[in-house]
């Protein structure tokens, strides 16, 4: 046996070919933490190589690297004979490369059909239409995805997801596939059906190059090449032969184990699975179904499922993905309602009201539930005051759970900074710390490496024989299935079989637990296909690559397929979204209703009152004057001062008169005489109002009066002023509000559909496919930007007919100007919204970034209410500037003004300039590669 | 115990937000200089109005009349010929433009009692009205004191005393700082709590909740009041520091009392949140549910524009809308120093409909959950 110092220096042997892709003292930090240091590696072309480790090591770091995801920090990287860090010649060799990252279809669109999201990627490579279709009919029919071409992508089972995933990297032919964990998650059939197309594949072209990042040594040792990493750094490049060779040991999980730095390798010792005790059957049940069924709609997940798990048990739930374990597990947990059915825990019926059960079990989800923006600690300690621990204890037993599961050196991290490995066990830790009785864990180990997934299970096995906790797992590893006490094999809905493994290897005769697990799927499926006639024809043939890569040739700089290939995939999402259409369209109008009629400036019915301390014909008549208008509803007399001052502060009235004693025989007698007026001043603006009609109805009582008393040569001024209103004869709101509140809507409803459009790429994952492709940023915006821009043009139409038919406000200057603003509006409205996506990192800062972008300045500095002119400090600079001022202005000029195009000339000038500026802007903010 | 698990899930969000610095700087920015710019940029009724005259007279008087228009109240007068006056207005140039008719200062001293035109953008309806009274009390005080010289002008027997409480110069700012803050309240606080739903769900971090011993109703009150504090927070900072402070604006009640109505509008205002998050399935689509309810609400509420002159149907609706009692009260305590006597009505008001949001939050928010598990 050869001694292997691995941190010390790793041993290299020359690649067998030429290789693909040379890094040189690559180093790669997030913040403080090292993902990568100082890599130097060649990797050989034509081969598959394989990429091993434990978690969070940098094989995803690396693979992102060479794929042309992520930006190089340090070192230099060249692939297909060209430097990574150029971005001249990332844009010529990314046709020529596929990369398919982590995670469950993470780079597809779930509301895309199969075939959809096939054909985005074909456009995107500038494949013809014949072209397009024969490719992906070939790659559908060779992975067996043909039957289900229509089904949107996020409705497929897991190594369905994949499959598509592989069709989509392959569909422009690449020299290089960049493959990272594509089976993690995957239940066995799928994964030897997704390794056999691989297979395929590589007969029919011969000289691609395979890099794959795997968790299953058992995939990795048919690989031609394996790099081994920990820790950032390379612990082994060679074939997987002399790997073995080289550490002297039998399997790759061990060989691995065996390059680990010893300091690491000290606390690994192999599982050892003590029997159950004898009597240990005859103890109480901890988990019983009896026909456990769910239905979605006619679509049954769960078909009838029984079964019992005695305390202390470790009972393993196997099957393909999408087969209902997940739903069965849910139930258990009071999470969903069975159909039909009942479920027992520790005896009692499962009832989701029942907060005591609750706290025996512990569950731990596929998907990660931990709070992000909490560290480890604040994580650990939540959940143990969740379930109710003692405060004093709680400090220990976080400690506790930390030493145990290893997170001691990351309690002050955040989650998302830790490898998915340790993300795991802390979530194993959460669903612990309460020292539950029974754990219903979701594939828990999936994606984690073995070194951690032999540590997790001796935890658990010594929960399970010596704390008598019982064990609910779901996995996809096989050695982990061994390790229960008993199995179940689920597929579609279905238990198959129950017993303990060994036994089922027995009954099938087979050598190991995959194969009898196999030999189960396969049977199961065969007997299903005799009914269903759009169960899968067997793979086909695959194309082998006799096309010259398409695309290479034509990644230039711009180029309006790769934009409208966005832009149809951007259309079709929307599409496909009736909800957010609906909104869209239906709320405008709505909303435009609701402003029309709501925000009125005609003040009337204003409520008055009058403390009248004559109490003569004379101020009687005064009152009446003011009463008798269709501005003013008179109130019950003020009785005196204390209740003028009351019912101002509460706001029941907004204006007093105080007629004051002897009014009427001062008037006659001439001497000098005032009437008070009080005015509620908290709402300037209908202050002011109140203060001109006031003055208006006592000039014209004075008028009047004098009339009666002097005839009417007395009423002739030196001079009188003629107003005409123009625009708006009748000073009526609604001719004023209806044309601005059109621009008001169509700044506000585009940007908020834009502000989300990239950033929510960003937080999903499939920007990715924008920064592995050769589109260029300002196609991915536009094309992104098009349909948003069309619905935005209809919303006008729609609100313009609306403003015609409801509001009855006809256009009286030229409709084709206003539709050439409103054009213009639009695509300046999304361009907003799409800076402000491009730019934020999480959908609700975008979402908040966006209604305190659009709001205020519209509503505000665009001149709805006051005249941008009049408008003071930052609040004129940016009425000046923003769209909406412009459009507001056409949209009043052509509605009420009766203007053309020759009249607006000034206000279509700004709305020119803001298209290219705030486009430009949005590229500018938009990155290419991940930093 | 209950309530331990309520504080503790609260806390929880509380981190959560500490941990988003562009969440933290756009509250910041949200409660000082938005309010500071919306509240400055906020004209006087009439302010730099933009008028135009058109002198075909060109004698003292009407030199006079037209050096009476100077700001703050009107841009100074831009001098045009009457050609040019019907293109200018069209182009939004002026509000106004006044056209003094060729001899009208002989016609005046003759008593012929000439006429002067006054034409009003009339789509700009903040400035038409007003301003055309304006414009006539000027130009009539004008003629009178031009005319002194000449004639003897009899004081109006009856003067009007007019007097605005509360606010005595009609200082708009005053007005529009407060306002704003008051927005702000109800956007942030439908915003942060049912998009942070929205994220938990897309994480899959409530349905670990549910397995765990709280209910829906710890889970949705832990959110409630800690969206509720920061909010709480940053307008008592805002009113202080920014409305107070930095703007000058006199505020005559109690500000407690004030904060304890806005915590019983942010009562009604997060559980409306929780609602909205639960009837969006993704944020795209919150997103634009928030614009179709945020809007009426600010606008409906009487902030924008008074309530008495909304149709009735609208005024009865928005009865039901917790900003409506919430732009009262706050009206009544901050500018009229109303106290609790006063405003109970709205603090009642605002229990009931908080209430009852959170009733029905609760029961949809148990439903989704039920569906989405």
């Amino acid at each position: 046996m050869k001694a292997v110092d691995a941190a010390a220096d790793a041993f290299l042997s020359p690649p067998p070919f030429p290789p693909v892709a040379r890094l040189q003292d690559v180093s790669l930090n997030y913040g403080r933490t090292k993902a990568l240091e100082r890599i130097t590696l060649d990797l050989p072309s034509g081969s598959m190589v394989g990429f091993i480790g434990p978690d969070g090591v940098g094989k995803s770091s690396l693979l992102s690297l060479v794929a042309g995801a992520r930006k190089i920090q340090s070192g230099r990287i060249s692939v297909l004979e060209g430097d990574m860090a150029d971005a001249g010649h990332r844009r010529a060799a990314c046709p020529r490369i596929a990369y398919m990252p982590q995670g469950l279809g993470r780079n597809l669109y779930p509301t895309l059909s199969v075939f959809e999201n096939a054909d985005f990627f074909g456009r995107l490579f500038g494949h013809a239409r014949e072209e397009r279709e024969h490719r992906i009919g070939n790659l559908l029919s060779a992975t067996g995805l043909a039957p289900f071409a229509d089904r949107p992508a996020g409705k497929l089972s897991g190594g369905m997801k994949q499959k598509l995933g592989l069709c989509c990297a392959l569909i422009h032919d690449p020299d290089l596939l960049i493959l990272d964990e594509p089976t993690t998650g995957v239940d066995p059939l799928s994964r030897r059906q997704f390794w056999e197309l691989i297979t395929r594949i590589r007969v029919g072209r011969p000289g691609m190059s395979v890099l794959v990042a795997t968790a299953y040594m058992e995939e990795a040792a048919r690989f031609d090449w394996l790099v081994a990493m920990n820790a950032g750094r390379l612990l082994a490049a060679e074939a997987p032969r002399e790997l073995l060779d080289a550490t002297g040991t039998a399997t790759l999980e061990e060989a691995f184990i065996a390059l680990l730095p010893p300091s690491q390798r000290e606390g690994y010792r192999p599982v050892v699975i003590p029997p159950r005790e004898p009597d240990a059957d005859s103890g109480k049940t901890a988990i019983e179904a009896h026909g456990l069924t769910m239905r979605f709609g006619d679509f049954t997940a769960v078909d009838s499922v029984s079964f019992r798990i005695g305390q202390g048990e470790i009972f393993g739930f196997l099957g393909s993905n999408g087969c209902g374990k997940t739903t069965t597990m849910k139930m258990l947990t009071g999470l969903l309602p069975a159909s039909e059915g009942e479920a027992r825990l520790f005896g009692r019926p499962v009832d989701p009201k029942d907060i005591e059960t609750r706290r025996r079990v512990g569950y731990m989800t596929q998907s990660f539930s931990l709070y992000g923006e909490l560290t480890v600690r604040q994580n650990l300690v939540l959940h143990a005051r969740l379930f109710r621990m003692p405060e004093e204890g709680i400090p220990a037993r976080v400690e506790e759970m930390a030493r145990r599961f290893g997170l001691s050196e990351e309690m002050e991290s955040l989650p998302a900074s830790l490898p998915l490995g340790h993300r795991q066990r802390l979530s194993l830790a959460v669903a612990m710390i309460h020292g539950p009785e029974m754990l219903i864990l979701d594939e828990p180990t999936s994606g984690v490496d073995p070194v951690a997934r032999d540590a997790f299970w001796q935890i658990m096995i010594d929960l399970a024989r010596r704390d008598k906790v019982t064990i609910f797992i779901s996995t996809h590893f096989m050695n982990e299935a061994e390790r229960c006490d008993r199995i179940s094999l689920m597929h579609a809905g279905r238990v198959l079989v129950s017993d303990a493994p060994a036994a089922l290897i027995e009954k099938r005769g087979v050598n190991t637990l995959e194969e009898a697990f196999i030999g189960y799927l396969e049977e199961a499926e065969e007997s299903m296909a005799d009914g269903d006639a759009t169960a899968p024809d067997g793979p086909s043939e695959i194309p082998a690559g006799q096309s010259a890569p398409a695309g290479a040739a034509k990644s230039d700089f711009f180029s309006l397929r790769r934009l409208f290939s966005y832009n149809r995939r951007e259309a079709l999402e929307l599409l496909r979204d009736p909800i957010r259409l609906t909104l869209a369209m239906l709320g405008s109008v709505i909303l435009m209703i609701v402003m029309g009629y709501g925000i009125n400036m005609d003040v009337e019915d204003l409520s008055f009152a009058v403390l009248d301390r004559d109490q003569t014909t004379l101020s009687r008549d005064y009152a009446l004057n003011l009463s008798g208008s269709r501005y003013f509803r008179e109130q019950p007399p003020i009785k005196d001062h204390a209740d003028l001052d009351r019912r101002m502060r509460a706001g029941e009235i907004s204006l007093a008169i105080e007629i004051p004693p002897d009014f009427s025989r001062s008037l006659h007698r001439g001497s000098p005489v005032a009437i008070g007026a009080w005015i509620d001043g908290a709402m300037p603006t209908r202050a002011e109002t109140v203060r001109g009609y006031v003055q208006g109805m006592h000039a014209h009582w004075m008028a009047n009066l004098a009339r009666h008393a002097l005839g009417p040569v007395a009423t002739a001024g030196a001079a009188s002023i003629e107003i005409r209103f123009r625009y708006n004869p009748d000073v009526k709101s609604l001719p004023a509000m209806v044309p601005a509140v059109i621009p008001l809507l169509l700044m506000m409803i585009p940007a908020m559909l834009t502000a989300l459009a990239v950033v929510r790429e960003k937080e999903l994952g499939s920007i990715v496919n924008f920064y592995v492709t050769p589109t260029t940023r300002l196609e991915f915006l536009l094309g992104k930007q098009i349909p948003y821009v069309c619905l935005a043009f209809l919303n006008f139409l729609l609100l313009t007919a609306l403003a015609v038919a409801v509001f009855r406000l006809p256009i009286k200057g030229s409709f084709t100007a206003l539709a050439a603003g409103a054009a213009l509006y639009s695509i300046a409205a999304t361009a907003l919204g799409l800076v402000i996506s491009a730019f934020m990192r999480s959908q609700i800062a975008a979402l908040f970034g966006t209604t305190l972008l659009t709001i205020l300045p519209a509503v505000q500095f665009s001149g709805m209410n006051d005249p941008v002119s009049s408008l003071e400090g930052a609040g004129a600079v940016i009425g000046r500037i923003y769209p909406t001022t412009h459009f507001l202005t056409i949209a009043r000029g052509t509605f009420s003004k009766g203007l053309g195009f020759s009249d607006l000339s000034a206000s279509f000038l700004p709305l020119l300039l803001a298209v290219p500026i705030l486009i430009a802007l949005g590229t500018l903010l938009l990155r290419k590669q991940e930093s | 115990m209950r309530a331990a698990n309520i504080f503790h899930l609260g806390n929880k969000e509380l981190r959560s937000l500490l941990r988003d610095p562009v969440m933290l700087f756009l509250i910041l920015y949200a409660f000082t200089y938005a309010v500071y710019i919306a509240s400055a940029a906020m004209p006087e009724t009439l302010h730099k109005a933009p008028i135009a005259i058109v002198d075909e007279d060109r004698s003292p008087l009407s030199t006079r009349i037209i050096d009476a228009f100077y700001p703050p109240y009107f841009l100074s007068p831009a001098l045009i010929s009457r050609s040019e006056m019907d293109a200018r207005m069209d182009a939004g140039l002026d509000t106004f433009a006044v056209n003094i008719p060729p001899g009208f200062q002989r016609d005046v001293l003759a008593g012929r009692s000439p006429t002067i035109q006054l034409n009003v953008d009339a789509t700009r309806m903040s400035q038409a009205f007003v301003g055309s009274g304006y414009i006539q009390t000027i130009i009539g005080t004008e003629i009178s004191s031009f005319l002194q010289g000449y004639r003897a002008n009899p004081p109006p027997p009856v003067e009007l005393a007019l007097r605005a409480r509360f606010n005595p110069q009609l200082n708009k700012s005053w007005f529009g700082a407060v306002m704003k803050v008051i927005d702000n309240v109800t956007m942030l606080s439908i915003i942060l709590t049912g998009a942070a739903l929205i994220r938990e769900r897309e994480h899959g971090t409530v349905e670990h909740l549910l397995v765990m011993p709280v209910t829906p109703f710890e889970i949705m009150a832990g959110k409630v009041w800690a969206m509720a504090l920061v909010v709480l927070a940053a307008t008592a900072g805002s009113l202080v520091f920014v409305v107070q402070g930095l703007l000058a604006v006199p505020i005559q009640g109690s500000i407690l009392l004030f904060l304890a109505g806005s915590a019983l509008h942010l009562f009604a205002t997060t559980s409306l949140g929780i609602f909205l998050g639960t009837l969006a399935r993704s944020m795209p689509q919150f997103g634009l549910l928030v614009m179709l309810i945020l809007i009426p609400l600010q606008i409906l509420s009487g902030s924008v524009t008074p309530r008495e002159s909304m149709p009735d149907a609208v005024q009865f609706a928005m009865m039901a809308a917790p900003n409506t009692h919430f732009v009262i009260l706050a009206q009544a305590i901050l500018y009229r120093g109303a106290g609790l006597a006063v405003v109970w009505p709205q603090f009642v008001t605002l229990v009931l409909i908080g209430a009852s949001l959170f009733g029905l939050s609760l029961a949809r928010f148990r439903k989704t959950l039920a569906a989405m598990a």
